[in-house]
């Protein structure tokens, strides 16, 4: 029955979009006044996908091996926390988990949207169901989650034991939430078009989804990151493997939007340019989730290869893609440009910003479709890795982060003042880093070494804003900026120096040998078997001295038997400056084992960089809200007796 | 500045951003990007020397040897067609194994594949994209491993 109730739970949301399509449509065409109506349909489709998903939730929890997915994916004899956290760690249920975020982000959307008026409310709320009930289709004809066995299956067959790990509990989930929750920035601006009133209000309007969106999907990206480094044993946090940029373009566009919102929001000025970036973020969005989910790659995460979803997610995001760039044609060119700025003024700033996230945004699109493309016109097959992002991509993130630090400094509208004396100090900074980079460690390469001086002066210029002023009288979002931007300056000193100083050892030990990696001395102390839940591993114990009190670390090789799977877990150690990572791999016949041991300065900052970044986020939403509460507590004294 | 000519400028200036990352795009991907071949390729002389790019085919049986250092081993790659050898220092994927598939990522020297990187068949269910030609035995589903 549990199965069941989902299903029909998904059918009738399904019909409900349907009808808040339809009641869309007559309030664009007609005086009808649906805004109600659609708000009270929104929230129950996504009480109702909410509920379909609670349903997955608990056949996977209870090992129900009558419905198919369960079967094909779990097993009675994995741990509790894997049982549910597997419901979205196969395609259905990741899709139905997708499908549940757009939903409930259209029902928040009915519910909390105040600030934009009627029209452009039912409007984007329109598009949003017409987005959800494509999705509904799919998940309905192509992906069915809830589909039975009969008679049921004895035992599952398991799930991938790379999945099996908390990250899967926490990354997927937070990934989407981003990802999807962008179709509101989508709907809004489809909405916004169709009533011809972009304006600044709308920007207001938009800001704080697409903030919240950003902040997630930066969440997500850097725990998928630390979740790939640690998991897979190789010792790298980014493959730019094709999946990995499926999730890094929405990112890229969304933080586009969330600097050009800014202009609309405050100068309303952009219009056009906002508009078309809110259509593309979620676009981005979707041809993640097409280059994902159906299986037209294969890599780290894609598991499913069925053409018939291919084709259906294709013509989903053709339909929607080229419905609002076709809306976007018409009406952006006759969108009234806002308040004018000179060369020299914060909005060009922001402009410029935009081109270069767009320009990287474009060089990640085509490096990751141009294998499909030349693979479906010329039947060649090529790969494009990490040298092609690393080389093209690099440099113009790096001068991104430059003009991080600058463009902050500058006025609304025109800048009269001479801004470069500021930044006297951040260049003195980043300079020095340079020099000592050059006179410490001349072997390094060009581009972490500059990479380490950019850290060095973004790291600085970055809190410039808040300088010269009562820090504590600064509005939220300058201080939240001010911690995003100090974010990237953690971020990139982190990815540099990994880059720069991670030392390598991969050899052969013999028990009692030790080996040298970096600063450590590295023991190999015994090998042992040893046994988890659904699995047996062979443990090496590891004894690391740096001078004063040794350290353990045990890595294993994980056999898994259901599917039959070996697995390498790598042994992480962390430290203040740096993290010691080291993986067991094969006895040789003389009995010796090889050990791959890296010495990693200051990797961890990537992701408390990236931690940093969406901490930023949350600071200027919160903030935000927190001031609009107030204002609107002191605008109407009695609104609790109102609402309450 | 006019609202008329700023959104001109505007225009541009996103004009000019879309081509030059098109240019940039392109010119990394005339360097970088690596090109597959299998055995009969490389047999064919249509890989060039030096240049990255991805070896794939069957592991033959009884040709992994393990060298002295306990690290690097030897083993031949075909297609059914042509052997290619490759060289390959490190630790081998998990489901690495004679007669089962892999895909080599590296450079052929004076007609050996010296290896930076091997992706093997990861579990019982996958086998890398480019080797779904190769076996008849290939079906869908699982996860890429190094």
């Amino acid at each position: 029955m549990i199965a069941e109730t989902g299903l029909a739970a998904l059918w009738l949301a399904a019909g409900l979009a349907a009808l808040q399509l339809i009641l869309g449509i007559a309030a664009l065409r007609t005086e009808f006044a649906a805004e109600r109506a659609m708000r009270g349909i929104a929230v129950v489709q996504g009480v109702l996908t909410l509920l379909a998903f609670a349903m997955l939730l608990i056949v996977f929890a209870r090992t129900d091996l009558s419905v198919a997915l369960v079967f094909e994916n779990s097993h009675s004899a994995k741990p509790f926390i894997y049982k549910v956290a597997g419901a979205w760690g196969n395609h259905e249920g990741s899709m139905l988990l997708w499908v549940t975020v757009l939903s409930a982000s259209g029902a928040f959307l009915a519910l909390l949207s105040r600030r934009i008026g009627e029209s452009t409310l039912t409007a984007a709320l329109g598009a949003q169901a017409a987005l959800a009930l494509g999705f509904y289709a799919f998940l309905l004809v192509a992906s069915n989650p809830f589909a039975r066995l009969d008679p049921a299956p004895i035992e599952g067959r398991g799930l991938n034991p790379l999945l099996q790990d908390p990250g899967l509990a926490f990354h997927p989930p937070t990934l989407y939430l981003g990802y999807v929750g962008l179709s509101v920035a989508f709907s809004l601006a489809v909405g916004a078009l169709l009533t011809r009133q972009v304006d600044s209000r709308l920007g207001r309007a938009m800001r704080p989804w697409v903030l919240a969106a950003w902040i997630m999907l930066t969440l997500g990206i850097t725990a998928g990151s630390y979740w790939a480094y640690y998991e897979l044993g190789w010792g790298g946090w980014w493959f730019w493997d094709p999946v990995e940029n499926a999730s890094l373009m929405p990112w890229l566009a969304a933080t586009a939007l969330l600097h050009s919102i800014n202009v609309l929001a405050a100068r309303g000025a952009l219009k056009a340019w906002t508009m078309m970036l809110a259509v593309i973020a979620f676009s981005m969005s979707m041809v993640g989730t097409f280059l994902v989910r159906s299986g037209v790659l294969t890599s780290v995460h894609a598991f499913a290869i069925d053409p018939e979803r291919g084709t259906f997610l294709l013509a989903l995001l053709a339909i929607y893609v080229g419905a609002a760039f076709t809306l976007f044609a018409l009406r952006g060119a006759t969108l009234k440009e806002g308040a004018p700025f000179e060369l020299v003024s914060r909005e060009s700033g922001l402009v410029i910003n935009n081109l270069l996230l767009s320009v990287i945004l474009a060089i990640v699109f085509l490096g990751t479709l141009y294998p499909l493309f030349v693979e479906a016109i010329s039947g060649e097959k090529l790969s494009v890795g990490a040298p092609y992002f690393n080389a093209v991509a690099g440099p113009l993130a790096l001068l991104l982060a430059v003009l991080v630090g600058v463009g902050p400094l500058l006025a609304w509208r025109r800048e009269r003042r001479a801004i470069l004396p500021k930044l006297r100090v951040p260049a003195l900074l980043g300079i020095t880093a340079l020099v000592v980079t050059i006179v410490l460690a001349p072997g390094i390469a060009i581009l972490p070494r500059l990479a380490l001086g950019v850290a060095a002066f973004l790291g600085a210029a970055a809190i410039l804003p808040l300088v010269g002023r009562n820090p504590l009288r600064a509005p939220p979002e300058t201080w939240g900026m001010v911690v995003a931007h100090v974010g990237i300056a953690v971020a990139l000193a982190g990815m540099a120096a990994n880059a720069a100083f991670t030392t390598e050892r991969l050899a052969v030990a013999r028990l009692g040998e030790a080996l040298d990696v970096g600063p450590w001395v590295v023991r190999l102390e015994s090998v042992a078997p040893t046994a988890g839940a659904n699995w047996t591993a062979i443990e090496a114990q590891l004894r690391a001295s740096r001078g004063a009190a040794p350290i353990v670390l045990k890595p294993q090789t994980r056999y898994f038997s259901d599917p039959p799977t070996e697995t390498n877990e790598a042994a992480i150690q962390t430290f203040w400056n740096g993290q010691l990572y080291t993986v067991v791999g094969k006895p040789d016949p003389s009995g010796a084992w090889q050990l791959r041991l890296w010495w990693k300065p200051f990797v961890t900052l990537i992701w408390l960089g990236g931690a940093i970044i969406a901490l930023g986020g949350a600071i200027a939403l919160f903030g935000r809200a927190l001031r609009a509460w107030r204002a609107r507590r002191k605008r109407e004294p009695n609104w609790r007796e109102r609402y309450i | 500045m006019k609202p008329k000519n700023q959104r001109l400028i505007l225009v541009a200036a996103a004009l000019f951003a879309v081509v030059a990352a098109a240019l940039l795009a392109m010119w990394g991907l005339r360097e970088q990007a690596s090109y597959f071949f299998t055995p009969a390729d490389i047999a064919a002389g249509k890989a060039s020397e030096g240049k990255a790019m991805r070896l794939g085919g069957m592991v033959q049986a009884h040709s992994i040897q393990r060298q002295g250092d306990g690290l690097t081993i030897r083993f031949v790659v075909t297609d059914g067609k042509a052997t290619t050898p490759v060289v390959y220092r490190g630790i081998v994927p998990d489901l690495f194994r004679e007669g089962s598939g892999a895909v080599a990522e590296g450079r052929l020297q004076n007609g050996t594949f010296m290896a930076d990187t091997i992706l093997a068949k990861h579990d019982e269910r996958y086998m890398p994209p480019e080797l779904g030609n190769l076996s008849a035995e290939h079906k869908a589903g699982g996860t890429l491993e190094r």
